[in-house]
């Protein structure tokens, strides 16, 4: 089955084809033999454990987790901004750590827990973060706001586990929870709305319930 | 992106006999810096050895009191070590100063040291870049500099070794470990790691096609006040313009090395006596023959003004 975005995908490969047969003229035969045959794609198998549930993909090795995500398990609540890991608006929590998902093949993820914004909470039964986002409104658009989301959970956990970042005064002290630690360390997540004082707020009030 | 083969082996031997198999090989660690370049054919390997699974992922005391940090620890777990943020603090802080939190969580130490050294006009394809295709120019020189190196530079190239880490590493000295496609293991001090670009810029270390990073190894703790600054166009997320990362001693001896100057982490050694007379004096040998571009001639003037500030925290 076809699905949006495909296309666009493979309209782009033809152009990189063209580039890439020169290139595979010159290579030693043995390598030839393994190599890819003209920028034909690689298609491998993939299994993905996303929120819970396992999904078994047929996959082109390029395949970005965030397009596996979105394109074959249908899960397009995280969003693709900038495709190159500047403005976080993929962010995915895997292995209970917060990555860029962008930036990583899905076929390095074989067997991880990966949660998404669909896994965190259902509209039904909010997150607290995500209640703390509508709260305090901590978006505008809401195109970042997943991305903002599971980085904010993510952040809390990073504080809790005492992980220091650039503005934690003292190395060997515990690391608390103030605006300064929550924009520091949410700096790989932009919001071109400008809600960023309305997400301090938000996870702020959520550090201060767990406490 | 160009398509790729894909491959995950169980053992460094494995992994670098696999990368020197094929002839458009690399190694796939953390990916943030090389998949970035991949999306946008800049970098073109025809086959992907993941290390993901080859461990190598713990920080372990060595025998000579030092720290061996395997080349798959993350930069945020390298930054959180107990050990790393009470004996090696300006290693630790330098890694907190870079990148993300979503970067520093997949980054890995050996992936780290491999960023390519690297300006805006190494991605725009439109654009010469005698590292992206050698031969074909320097649209940096003559063009906005601002960023890029002051000193180390050739006329083939003047990117920036970008890395905060690896500055930290560079006044630590620290050593790297690898191994080569014929099991061989080899030792290159961290100030041997990254070359200058010469008439070569495209080549960026003293590794071999194929050869594999294994661990980081710090030499027993020095002490001192550790600090690492980094002056940057934001508070966050940003490249240095200029960083400083300094072990300050009691008797006011000292070394430093600095970012976002040179081709490499800058370190000279042999100006390290002057620091005890005060920046200046200092920061003009470090830098002496470097060559400025208009744009960026204010990058001495900051270094020094930057390490003054450093020395003056340092010392209290």
């Amino acid at each position: 089955m076809k699905h949006p975005g495909e296309f666009a995908l493979n309209r782009r490969d033809l152009v990189a084809g063209a580039s890439a047969c020169t290139a595979l003229t010159v290579m030693p035969l043995t390598a030839r033999a393994e190599a890819p045959i003209a920028d034909r794609a690689v298609k491998t198998p993939v299994s993905l454990t996303i929120n819970g549930r396992r999904h078994d993909l047929e996959l082109d090795t390029r395949t970005s987790l965030l397009d596996a995500v979105r394109e074959h398990a249908h899960l397009t609540g995280s969003k693709k901004g900038c495709d190159h890991g500047q403005c976080g608006a993929c962010t995915m929590i895997v292995g209970g750590r917060r990555i860029n998902s962008c930036l990583t093949l899905a076929i390095m993820h074989q067997g991880d827990e990966i949660t998404t914004i669909e896994g965190l909470g259902k509209p039904d039964a909010l997150h607290p973060m995500q209640a703390a986002f509508i709260k305090h409104d901590g978006y505008q658009c809401g195109f970042c706001t997943p991305g903002q989301i599971c980085s904010g959970v993510a952040v809390l956990d990073e504080i809790k586990a005492g992980i220091p970042s650039h503005v934690t005064a003292d190395l060997t002290a515990a690391s608390e929870v103030t605006a300064s630690e929550i924009r520091e360390r949410m700096s790989g997540n932009i919001c071109r709305c400008g809600a960023y004082s309305n997400i301090v707020d938000a996870m702020t009030e959520v550090a201060g319930r767990r406490a | 992106m160009k398509a790729f083969t894909y491959e995950k082996p169980a053992s460094p031997a494995e992994a670098a006999s696999a990368a020197a198999r094929m002839p458009d090989a690399k190694f796939i660690a953390g990916g943030t810096n090389l998949l970035d370049l991949m999306k946008l054919q800049i970098e073109t390997p025809a086959h992907l050895v993941d290390v993901n699974g080859l461990g190598l992922d713990t920080i372990a005391a060595t025998q000579e009191g030092g720290l061996r940090i395997g080349a798959l620890v993350r930069n945020t777990d390298l930054a959180a070590d107990a050990r790393v943020r009470t004996d090696y603090g300006v290693l630790s802080r330098a890694l907190v100063s870079g990148a993300s939190g979503q970067l520093r969580n997949k980054a890995t130490t050996a992936g780290n040291l491999l960023q390519r050294t690297r300006c805006p006009y190494f991605y725009d394809t439109a654009q010469p870049c005698n590292k992206r295709q050698p031969g074909s120019g320097c649209a940096a020189i003559g063009g906005v500099s601002r960023q890029l190196g002051v000193i180390g530079t050739s006329e083939a190239c003047i990117a920036t070794y970008p890395g905060d880490m690896a500055v930290a590493m560079r006044v630590l000295d620290a050593t790297v470990e690898t191994v080569d496609a014929e099991g061989a293991a080899r030792k290159i001090p961290v100030a041997e790691f990254h070359r200058l670009p010469g008439d070569t810029p495209q080549i960026e270390t003293a590794l071999k096609p194929g050869e594999l990073i294994t661990a980081v190894t710090l030499p027993k703790p020095v002490g001192g006040t550790q600090v690492y600054r980094k002056v940057r166009d934001r508070a966050s997320y940003a490249f240095a313009l200029v960083s400083v990362a300094a072990i300050v001693q009691r008797d006011g001896s000292a070394r430093v090395a600095f970012g976002g100057m040179a081709p490499r982490p800058w370190r000279v050694e042999a100006a390290e006596a002057e620091l005890a007379k005060g920046a200046k004096p200092a920061a003009e040998r470090i830098f002496a023959g470097a060559k400025p571009t208009h744009d960026n001639a204010f990058k001495l003037k900051l270094a020094e003004r930057t390490l003054d500030a450093v020395l003056t925290e340092a010392r209290g």
